[in-house]
């Protein structure tokens, strides 16, 4: 049972607040808002918090806390789910989820709020029904104020975990020729975990990945998915981390995976396809995970010598292992260093172009961006190194044809499949 | 009907206004737009809402504007129709008089033709929160009830709920109750019987407290022909909806195995659903049904092992860690069956602190002997870590590991070369180890004093490392080469040293070297209690004088008290008791998960769950004598590891005996184990069911009762009985506790237990464990040796009488204190003389 649902922006501003059972005493935004900043300081605090009996449980998207509170102890899961969820329909209506378009559209967000909860209970989170009871028209955010959209910034937005399509177009809203454009978009996004050894061995690695579908089809048309033909789900064998049983094979196979409720997978088992009638909006066809071995897209190698009493040399290399048609992008990579640090100095290699190091001394942190990396060549913490790499995944998962039930013969929609891989724990230790 | 969008220039950009001008400028428009038949006053109205509203979110006092606001709502525009709503919704409690005037236009939407319309204006009637006007709901919600539309009825059905709550009587006399039920069982709309079975867990749950009919009526709800009515259909329902179909149904008490596992053929699928909220609470109807079936509730765990670490990976952080405490709370369940997945519980870089505490506590539970070696090089990587508090919890794992046993050798190495890295808390945080590590396992000393006698004191300034480094200088003196030369020094110092804990630590030690070496500690111990007695901390000074009289009366006694034999340590008191661990297991997919609490030390009475119960039993002694041990409600929870409130074992692999004779397949933890696990990969429906088959219960109740040791099996009772017992009586606590107070005392009487009974109440588990198996349930139990409080439960076979029994054992005396109440008084005996002989069969095997 939640009895608030409240929007608040970085600074805490209201941007939406809705009372649904008018149990909770005044001032609980406040409450939540003083309680986040606390942590921001010091992390040690845990989530959620509870303060006098008012559980305030929230979500953090695209800059904005989603939050409701509730005094019963209910399911964490259940209203996480759900703020989510909330994030998510009201991007398919706006278009752009951002503080602007919240403000300039929060009427119809108090709109969808009253049909997706009603006395605190969840009701309905489908674009498809709300369509129904949603009387406001989206006012559209000046698209030119965002900023521009490079190859791979359209997987940036929002937080490093999960990005969604960035397709910035409403579901709902009629476009200004009259006619909405007949596209799908599916994207593979795959978050990867490697941790190498100091030797360059791969300790662990892990793939979590989620097929997202946007679709703006109308009527409903049923669509087939193929995947991989040689994919198999579950490992065998009792340990669910063994290198040696898979390498070289060629076959996918994913540790588990789970689907969207509109996925049917009766032919699954035979031939790998999913099949799905694509709800309106954003959401996830399938997610999986695998700690199968994969070749990692770096090899990464950090030495450190000491070359003094009081000096030490950090040589450190990353090995770009994947074909020259593909370009990473906004690459950094991270070291923390001892607290009694006081100068670090840089050597790059001859003819690295468009290449930046810094030692942030508040953060005792050397970093090293590079903007594109194709095939190239820096005191104690593990190296860390963040990147994003579109049109590459490394599980080797494909989307082998997409294919839309024909209305007519001149029905033929746009479809969009695309790949990115992004850094989630990239990790050489010293 | 679709609106015109409006133009975003016009004062349409809700910046955050401020200040009452903008509140009475406001109520100057709306009061010209009133009567307004401009063409574009539509238009305006909307506008004007638009900023009220505006500034009602920002926080805004704008309930002044309320008449006006009302004047302003005959409208025929739905947009300003629903903002309109929402203002009168947060405001009519207010101003009940103005309120008053809105019921004529929402009736009058209520018959609107367009359901949409009806709808909307149902629920904002409903959500008016005003007293007075509750005639007004009555009608148009039974006529909501019955609408054609789904939407209507799915609104009416919450609307019922919401008038519950500004009028019970209204709600229950317009029989809405009745009306609800009938329609969650027949409605075809899913959302519909979603809201009617919201509504009636509320009305009734509230209703329970004064009305023994309503308690009824949730368990009906928990019955067998609702539940699998409700499951049959699960796909139909939103996954919202499912998740509370799946709470309903963890609650259900299946009547054999066969139940249990339709039940789970019909929802595995639902593990591998994308919404993680309805695969926890699959997983949690998994876990809670099979409770008593030792087997297949270890192949769930297997089975629900991937779709968690999916899970983990999948969602945003917030949903992550939410995750990780319910897996967190698995693992610390049954290590054992996670050992293989440790490297999922490895630290990522990105993970927060809090995060990466939980990862470490997993660790450290499920090391054993095959991955003891990689977990500890992986954590000793962190004990390295520039995040000092996760590089100091990484250093305490590894030394819970080597308490735990595996492969002490290897790990005392790792320990001491952390002394080596020369890091300040390390070597702190090592020393601590290092000393409970002896305390453990005194036969490592030597190897680990050739490297602790090397430190310095002087550089270590955490008080626990230091007092840790002095409490090993005192134990091990005569094994230390210059033990009492650098007692003497820190004494020299004591000065510079403020932390009473080393203080402490330091008269001790110094005592203890005294009377192994007291030629060369003879100085120092002068020196350290004429410093001691001067100290003006109380604990420091006292001990100090403590000492120095217990020498003056005589130092073999004084040696006696301080150098006695110690025996190693085996078990360190832990945290947590399993009492509270079962209790938030009971409460799986909760809160208490994420807090690691039971949820009455967070929650408002009021607002608690129905697992909640007990505290309040301990006050039922009112207006009987009250016995001195037993807990008073206040001191409740500062005494959690005395009390014994559920009926749960405390074993920790898994295993719980539920209610009633489900304790059959209760099993001796080391052989669940042991025996061959079902691979995680088969399908989970043919697994769970070919390994298992369906053994009768009664037949696995004889190989259980053996290996209890009961001795039940060639007699329940002595005699045929006169009486026989409902094996799975189900009463909750509000209820007992009601009846308690309601019934008439039937029968007092005072009864022997064995000795070996008596002596068996060492643990009062036991007790409520042969009981059960006796078909007595115990509710409550509480106190401390000698006395303990137990209330007790049990059922006529085949009628709804129940027999309530205050039993309060005293173990010195081995004689207990017997109250019963009886729903039939008239078998009130016949119970008693069961009960009795229950009793005392206890402890015999």
């Amino acid at each position: 049972m939640i009895s608030q649902f409240f929007v608040l922006s970085q600074r805490g501003d209201h941007i939406v607040f809705r009372d649904y059972r008018g149990e909770v005493p005044k001032g609980s935004a406040e409450i939540f808002f003083r309680k986040v900043k606390f942590w921001n300081d010091d992390e040690a605090e845990e989530a959620p918090p509870n303060v006098d009996g008012v559980n305030y449980i929230h979500v953090k998207v695209a800059g904005l806390f989603f939050v409701v509170t509730t005094m019963v102890n209910v399911s964490p899961s259940l209203l996480l789910e759900l703020l989510q969820r909330i994030a998510r329909v009201t991007k398919d209506y706006l278009g752009v989820l951002n503080e602007d378009s919240l403000r300039k559209n929060f009427i119809l967000v108090y709109e969808l709020l009253d049909e997706v909860i009603d006395f605190g209970y969840p009701q309905t989170t489908s674009t498809e029904v709300l369509k129904s009871y949603i009387f406001n028209e989206p006012i559209m955010v000046d698209a030119g104020r965002l900023p521009p959209l490079g190859p791979a910034a359209m997987f940036m937005q929002g937080t490093k975990r999960m990005p969604g399509t960035a397709v910035t177009k409403s579901v709902v809203a009629t476009e200004p020729g009259g006619k909405k454009r007949e596209e799908i978009f599916v994207d593979i996004i795959e978050k990867i975990s490697v941790t190498f050894s100091s030797s360059g061995y791969i300790l662990t690695s892990e793939i979590d990945g989620t097929i997202q579908m946007k679709s703006y089809l109308s009527g409903n048309p049923e669509i087939r998915l193929a995947l991989n033909e040689d994919l198999s789900i579950g490992r065998t064998g009792s340990s669910s981390h063994d290198y040696r049983s898979s390498s070289g094979s060629g076959t996918v196979i994913l540790d588990d995976c789970n689907f969207h409720e509109s996925v049917h997978l009766d032919s699954f088992d035979i031939d790998r396809t999913l099949t799905l009638i694509p709800p309106d909006g954003e959401f996830a066809v399938m997610n999986y995970r695998m700690t199968q071995e994969f070749k990692p897209p770096f090899r990464v190698t950090a030495l450190i010598e000491e070359a003094g009493p009081s000096r030490a040399e950090v040589l450190l290399k990353i090995r770009a292992e994947f074909s020259v048609n593909v370009t990473a992008n906004t690459i950094t990579v991270q070291m923390p260093v001892p607290s009694y640090t006081m100068r670090a100095s840089f050597e790059l290699e001859a003819g690295a172009v468009g290449q930046t190091t810094d030692y942030k001394e508040g953060s005792r942190r050397l970093e090293w961006n590079i903007k594109k990396a194709r095939n190239i060549t820096k005191e104690a913490g593990p190296v860390n190194m963040n990147f994003t790499i579109p049109m590459y995944n490394a599980s080797k998962l494909q989307v082998r044809y997409l294919q839309i039930a024909k209305k007519s013969k001149t029905y033929n929609p746009y479809r969009w499949v695309r790949y990115v891989t992004q850094a989630n724990s990239y990790v050489a230790r010293l | 009907m679709a609106p015109t969008a409006p133009t975003a220039a016009k004062s349409a950009s809700p910046s955050q206004p401020s200040g009452k001008s903008e509140v009475a400028d406001l109520k100057q428009q709306l009061r010209q737009l009133a009567g307004s038949r401009a063409p574009d006053a539509d238009d305006q109205r909307r506008d004007v809402f638009k900023r009220v509203i505006s500034c009602m979110t920002a926080g805004i006092d704008v309930s002044a504007a309320f008449g006006e606001m009302v004047l302003c709502s005959a409208t025929s525009d739905v947009v300003t129709k629903k903002m309109c709503y929402l203002y009168v919704g947060a405001h009519a409690r207010a101003h009940p008089d103005l309120a008053l005037l809105t019921i004529n236009f929402l009736q009058r939407d209520c018959r609107d033709q367009d359901p949409t319309i009806r709808g909307l204006a149902l629920r904002s009637l409903c959500s008016l929160r005003v007293p007075n006007l509750v005639e007004y709901l009555v009608t148009p919600l039974t006529t909501g009830l019955k609408d054609p539309s789904a939407y209507v009825r799915m609104i009416a059905a919450v609307g019922a709920a919401k008038l519950y709550h500004i009028s019970a009587t209204a709600c229950i006399d317009a029989d809405l109750p009745a009306s609800l039920k009938a329609l969650m069982l027949s409605d075809p709309d899913a959302q519909v019987v979603a809201n009617c079975l919201h509504a009636l867990q509320e009305i009734w749950t509230l209703e329970a407290a004064s009305s023994e009919a309503a308690a009824r009526e949730i368990e009906t709800l928990y019955s067998k022909p609702v539940v699998f009515y409700l499951l049959n259909k699960i796909k139909e329902f939103s996954e919202w909806a499912q998740c509370l179909v799946l709470e309903l149904a963890s609650k259900f008490l299946p009547s054999d195995n066969n139940e249990i596992f339709d039940i789970m053929n019909l929802l595995e699928d639902r593990l591998q659903h994308a919404n993680g909220a309805v695969v926890l609470a699959t997983i949690k109807v998994f876990l809670h049904l099979t409770m008593s079936m030792t087997d297949v509730h270890q192949q769930v765990y297997e089975r629900i092992k991937a779709p968690l670490l999916t899970l983990v990976g999948a969602g945003s952080p917030e949903q992550s860690y939410s995750v990780l405490c319910h897996l967190h709370l698995l693992v610390m369940r049954a290590p054992m069956l996670f050992s293989s997945d440790y490297k999922s519980f490895y630290c990522q870089f990105s993970d927060p602190s809090y995060v990466k505490k939980l990862k470490l506590e997993m660790l450290t539970a499920i090391a054993n002997e095959s991955n003891t070696y990689e977990i500890v090089t992986e954590l000793c990587e962190y004990a390295g870590n520039v995040d000092v508090p996760i590089a100091r919890e990484s250093i305490r794992a590894v030394g819970k590991i080597a308490l735990q046993q595996y492969d002490v050798n290897a790990i005392v190495d790792r320990l001491l070369q952390f002394l080596e890295m020369d890091k300040d808390f390390v070597t702190a945080e090592t020393l601590v180890l290092v000393k409970d590590l002896l305390r453990k396992y005194p036969q490592w000393s030597h190897d680990c004093i050739a490297v602790v006698g090397n430190i310095s004191s002087k550089n270590i300034q955490e008080p626990k490392g230091k007092a840790a480094l002095i409490w090993m200088l005192g134990e091990y003196s005569q094994d230390m080469h210059d033990a009492p030369y650098i007692l003497e020094s820190l004494v020299e110092n004591w000065d510079e040293e403020h932390s009473p804990e080393v203080r402490l630590h330091l008269l001790t030690a110094v005592m203890k070297c005294f009377f192994k070496r007291p030629p060369e500690t003879q100085k120092a111990l002068g020196a350290t209690l004429a410093a001691g007695l001067s100290n003006t901390h109380q604990d420091v000074h006292d001990r100090a004088l403590f000492y120095y009289r217990l020498l003056q009366y005589d130092p073999n006694v004084a040696e006696r008290v301080v150098n006695p034999p110690k025996q190693a340590v085996s078990v360190f008191a832990d945290t947590q008791s399993g009492e509270m661990k079962d209790r938030i297991f009971d409460e799986f997919n909760s809160l208490s998960v994420v807090y690691q609490k039971p949820s009455y030390m967070f929650t408002d009475k009021e607002h608690r769950g129905p697992f909640e119960y007990s505290e309040d039993l301990t006050n039922l002694t009112v207006g009987a004598e009250t016995t001195e041990n037993v807990i008073s409600a206040q001191r409740y929870q500062e005494n959690d590891n005395d009390l014994l409130l559920s009926t749960s074992d405390k074993e920790d692999n898994g295993t719980r005996a539920s209610n009633g004779s489900s304790t059959s397949t209760y099993n001796a933890p080391s052989d669940l184990i042991g025996s061959s696990l079902i691979s995680s990969q088969t399908p989970a429906e043919t697994s769970l069911i070919n390994t298992i088959g369906p053994t009768s219960s009664s037949q696995s109740n004889f190989s259980l009762d053996d290996l209890l040791g009961l001795g039940v099996t060639e007699s329940p009772a002595p005699s045929p009985p006169v009486l026989s017992l409902n094996s799975k009586p189900v009463l909750d606590p509000g209820t007992f506790q009601r009846k308690w107070g309601q019934l008439a005392l039937a029968l007092s009487q005072e009864c022997s237990l064995s000795p070996q009974g008596a002596a068996s109440l060492m643990n009062p588990q036991s007790l409520i464990r042969h009981m059960q198996s006796n078909y007595i349930q115990c509710i409550a139990s509480g106190g401390q040796p000698p006395n303990y409080k137990f209330f007790f439960y049990a059922q006529k076979d085949g009628a709804t009488a129940f027999f309530l029994v205050e039993c309060i054992v005293n173990t010195a005396s081995a004689k207990a204190q017997l109250k019963i109440k009886a729903d039939d008084g008239t078998a009130a005996e016949a119970f008693s003389t069961l009960f009795q002989s229950a009793l005392s069969q206890f402890g015999l095997s």
